[in-house]
């Protein structure tokens, strides 16, 4: 086993922990801050969730995590610290041993991820035989991880071609295919948006399973409250590419502290007409391309007052597992 | 209040029988295979000034049904009363009459625009076509970009210049100019964020109640159902399942179906998780091969010989709730 497989043995460190992590793309004339500030760790076994609207940079977070966007045009601050080693830092070889392995990552269509011309079992054997076993055995084991993700007739589904399947059952075999090697960590971005909600449901109870089963830690990305309410341990909201809000899923339910989460929070459809209109908030997000201080709720924020322009909001604690970034915490509390 | 006439209801969309197959075929000669029943004998009636959510999962039919109300495709059997007229019968100058009386707005707010035209000219086109005079049309246009409480600067900008909350309220302006009495809503806010989903449907309510306009919205989102309807109708494989009011069918769902359905959607409260009930299993049949029983028989937890054999009826529970399940043959 290679250097960087051993020395991640180490039990001490979170599984993932994001320091100051900020990313900016470049665009024709200087870059646009997509993340920034980004404080955040997750533990083994957990099922955090990473919520926001369009563009909130949530995205960008996970395909940074995985390194997925080295193409030169962004500028990475800050560490990516996975059992404490710095994945921004390590060699490509290295950090190509990392996928699959430590961190395995599910996308929103699944079809975009499997090979079209080939059998959606020899796809998910690929994976296994990078561990050195025999054919015979990878074969045994990728129907075992088919009955595992509960796909009917694992014996024969193996054989099928990608679009022999549903939507529901690609995306399972995309879940078998990174279990084939289980991760301790799996990103999953928008992993049920393109199904139906009784299919969506299906795949939750998958992925809990997972965390039972395997102790996979899941970092999920949506824009979906109702998925996080289901199935998150943490979240952590994101708006304009920072974190507004994190905490544990009851807490930020129960008590959303942030502004935005607040107004976020009565947005959502929970209730009847006959209840009253829906919340909303009014303004758009900012376009970044500059880097100065102060809260970027500001502009659409009805309590924001001059300091929130000019300095960054301090991080508040309201237990020991919730936190935001707001420089009126009391005046929050009653908005 | 929009279910004010409840007490007398008037009928707006009347569809009795309504069946919509589209032929299989195979070979050189386009020899009949079958049939998909995307559209099988639904009967539903929608009346003035309610708000109808149709619910169901891909395949399904939700948007086949719209499109047969709409006659945007023929029906093959049963009909389809607009105000107590036969779309399918009238022609010429009737038929654009009775088309005027209903819009549509669509998921896409983006491809149901067209890019090379202005905001001014896509909300126009309709006018133009029903004969408006252009200077009233652009009187019109402005009208209604107020009413979706937009700025008149934006009628001189391209849809890629806009948001996707931007779009959808110009589509709405658009379908709002000819003032129809009727709108179908498919999927008007699934492509939307959270704070712009809910500026689109608090401005669909108020619209809504300013005209008195009668909805039908599609969506699969059953959050926005329970929230916008006054009544839900569930369907499955082109069958109607269900149908009754908002409440009814969200605290006391009747159909298997619609229980697994309202199990199955997100809960926005993570305080709920414990009380979730059996998740349903197996996936929504094909529309090939039919069974010849209940649609749902095979994923029914309640499923007998009967349900398999014999196709149920609508039983009505009440004057506002019907129930296609032979549990409720009483």
């Amino acid at each position: 086993m290679s250097d960087i497989v051993t020395k991640l043995d180490n039990t001490e460190e979170p599984l993932l922990r994001l320091e100051d992590l900020s990313i900016d793309y470049r665009i024709r004339n200087g870059y646009l801050s997509a993340v920034s500030d980004v404080n955040f760790t997750m533990n083994r076994g957990e099922i955090v969730a990473l919520v926001g609207e369009s563009g909130c940079g949530k995205s960008t977070i996970a395909f940074t995590i995985m390194r997925l966007l080295m193409d030169g045009n962004e500028k990475i601050g800050g560490k990516i610290l996975f059992k404490g080693e710095d994945l921004n830092k390590i060699p490509v070889r290295d950090m190509e041993k990392m996928r699959g392995k430590h961190i395995g990552m599910i996308f929103q269509n699944p079809l975009d991820s499997l090979n079209p011309v080939y059998r959606t079992g020899s796809q998910v054997e690929e994976a296994i035989l990078l561990d050195g076993l025999s054919h015979k055995e990878a074969w045994e084991r990728v129907i075992n991880l088919y009955k595992d993700v509960r796909i009917p007739d694992a014996e024969k589904r193996v054989n099928s071609y990608p679009h022999e399947l549903s939507g529901g059952m690609r995306q399972r075999v995309m879940i078998a295919m990174m279990l084939s090697r289980t991760p301790e960590l799996l990103i999953a971005d928008e992993p049920t948006t393109a199904l139906d909600v009784t299919i969506e449901a299906q795949i939750l109870q998958i992925l809990k399973d997972l965390k039972t089963q395997y102790n996979t830690a899941i970092l999920m990305i949506t824009h979906n409250f109702g998925l996080v309410a289901e199935v998150a341990d943490r979240i952590a909201v994101m708006y304009a590419g920072n974190i507004v809000e994190q905490g544990n899923v009851f807490d930020v339910f129960a008590a959303p502290s942030h502004p935005y989460t607040r107004l976020l929070m009565r947005a959502l459809p929970r209730k009847t007409k006959h209840e009253g209109r829906l919340e909303t908030i009014d303004g758009n997000v900012p376009r970044i391309t500059e880097k100065k201080p102060g809260c970027r709720f500001a502009n659409r924020c009805p309590l924001a007052k001059e300091i929130c322009f000019t300095e960054n909001p301090p991080v508040l604690t309201v237990s020991h597992d919730h936190t935001f970034s707001c420089h009126f915490a009391e005046e929050a509390s009653k908005l | 209040m929009s279910n004010a006439n409840v007490n007398a209801p008037v009928p707006a969309i009347e569809i009795s029988g309504l069946k919509k197959y589209f032929p299989l075929t195979s070979g050189a000669f386009n020899a009949k295979k079958g049939s998909v029943k995307a559209v099988d004998d639904i009967n539903l009636t929608i009346n003035k000034g309610e708000i109808i959510g149709l619910a169901g999962e891909s395949g399904s039919g939700k948007t086949t049904l719209a499109r047969v109300i709409l006659n945007l495709t023929p029906a093959t059997e049963g009909r389809v009363l607009m105000n107590g007229q036969d779309i399918s019968k009238l022609h010429g100058r009737e038929l654009k009459a009775v088309r005027r009386s209903i819009a549509t707005v669509f998921q896409d707010p983006a491809s149901n625009l067209n890019p090379r035209l202005n905001v001014l000219s896509s909300i126009m086109r309709p006018m133009i076509l029903h004969g408006v005079p252009k200077a009233e049309a652009v009187e019109k246009a402005q009208e209604a970009m107020k009413l979706v409480k937009m700025d008149e600067r934006y009628l001189y900008s391209y849809p890629h210049q806009l948001s996707g909350g931007q779009l959808q309220r110009i589509a709405i302006a658009r379908a709002l100019v000819l003032r129809p009495d009727i709108m179908v809503l498919d999927e008007p806010t699934s492509a939307l964020d959270i704070s712009v989903q809910a500026q689109i449907l608090n401005l669909l309510l108020d619209l809504q109640e300013q005209f008195g306009l009668t909805y039908l919205v599609i969506t699969h989102d059953l959050n926005v159902l329970r929230y916008i309807s006054d009544r839900i109708a569930v369907m499955y494989l082109g069958k109607l399942m269900e149908f009754g009011p908002t409440e009814t069918i969200s605290s006391n769902p009747l159909h298997p179906y619609t229980r697994g359905l309202m199990a199955a959607s997100p809960i926005l409260d993570p305080t709920l998780r414990s009380q979730k009930k059996e998740l349903m299993g197996g996936e929504t049949g094909s529309l090939i091969n039919l069974p010849k029983g209940c649609r749902f028989a095979a994923r029914c937890p309640h499923a007998t010989d009967r349900c398999r054999e014999e196709l149920p009826k609508d039983y009505h529970v009440d004057a506002l709730h019907q129930v296609s399940c032979f549990l409720y043959d009483k």
